[in-house]
């Protein structure tokens, strides 16, 4: 059965986020006063072939945790869904 | 005696041939380590160089720690050999688990290439024995991922095992206390940002890393 997976990695709590903290000083020159605590991360859509969901979430968070984030500065969201992601060509 | 100093190659890197040059300059007998070799060679020390392996994808060196050569670098630091990374070799040593901590993106989020003034401050690793201590050396940086970052327990660790060997002068990049270098529980694993391939003749402004480089073959 085919899952598709959505990881969207973000630094961990208390990780200096420098294109944050850029983004966030650039904010009130656009008139957006309001806006605090900016952090960058990444978003990463793949489809796993699993046996059931929790399979798939359980080689996804493998794999994020080996793979795609460096425990050291980043944690993972990990989101699955039944199905091939839509507009997922390759 | 280590002698035969081999330096790895990942398809990106880009600092393999000065670090051969180098390493000549100081007695060695460099050779290239192919990434997709799962084998050191034989050598005494091994060398991880500066550029970008696998174009830094995902995160600069994610992609390398999984080449055939990094279990083969691992086996080889385990069993006490020598090992330096230089630049994105420190990055790939992090990701490799070798070294703890990480490297991110400069504070100011600005490349960085310029000299850097590095104190000496511990002579008990594999890459500063053959230098004094407190000794400030000129080595150039050239990196935009080089602030260095850790817990606070992992800091701790580093400071009180005096396992950070360089730090900056003048904190160029935001690195958690300066760091510049550090080394493993071993001491016989070092990583550090600076290049003191590029310090290594007057014609490049310094040969303050003559020093460092000796240490490897001392």
């Amino acid at each position: 059965m085919i899952f598709s997976v959505h990881v969207e990695v973000r630094l961990r709590p208390g990780i200096a986020d420098p294109q944050g903290s850029t983004i966030e000083r650039a904010l009130p020159t656009l008139g957006f006063d309001g806006v605090k605590g900016v952090r960058v991360g990444k978003s990463i859509r793949f489809d796993i072939d699993a046996a059931d969901e929790s399979a798939a979430r359980a080689e996804a968070d493998d794999l994020c945790r080996r793979f795609l984030t460096n425990p050291v500065i980043e944690d993972a969201v990990i989101h699955v869904e039944a199905g091939a992601a839509a507009g997922a060509t390759s | 005696m280590s002698r035969r100093v081999g330096v790895v190659v990942f398809p990106g890197s880009n600092c393999e041939q000065d670090m051969l040059e180098a390493m000549a300059l100081v007695g060695a007998e460099p050779e290239l380590l192919w990434h997709g070799d799962e084998t050191t060679n034989g050598v005494d020390a091994v060398i991880i160089p500066g550029g970008f392996a696998h174009g830094d994808y995902l995160r600069p060196g994610a992609i390398a720690r999984f080449s055939p050569v990094m279990a083969a670098v691992a086996e080889f630091a385990a069993a006490g050999g020598p090992v330096v990374g230089i630049c994105n070799g420190f990055q790939v040593l992090t990701e490799a688990g070798l070294l703890p901590g990480a490297l991110q993106k400069n504070r100011g989020l600005k490349f960085l290439c310029a000299p850097a003034e590095l104190r000496v401050e511990s002579t008990d690793s594999i890459l500063t024995r053959s230098a004094e201590a407190g000794a400030v050396l000129q080595v150039p940086i050239n990196h935009f991922e080089g602030n260095y970052t850790c817990d606070a327990e992992t800091l701790a660790q580093l400071r009180d095992e005096n396992r950070i060997v360089l730090r900056y002068v003048d904190n160029p990049n935001g690195s958690v206390d300066d760091i510049a270098g550090v080394c493993n529980a071993g001491r016989n694993v070092v990583g550090l940002m600076p290049h003191p391939e590029r310090a290594t003749s007057e014609l490049l402004g310094s040969t303050d890393g003559l020093a460092l480089l000796r240490s490897i073959v001392a």
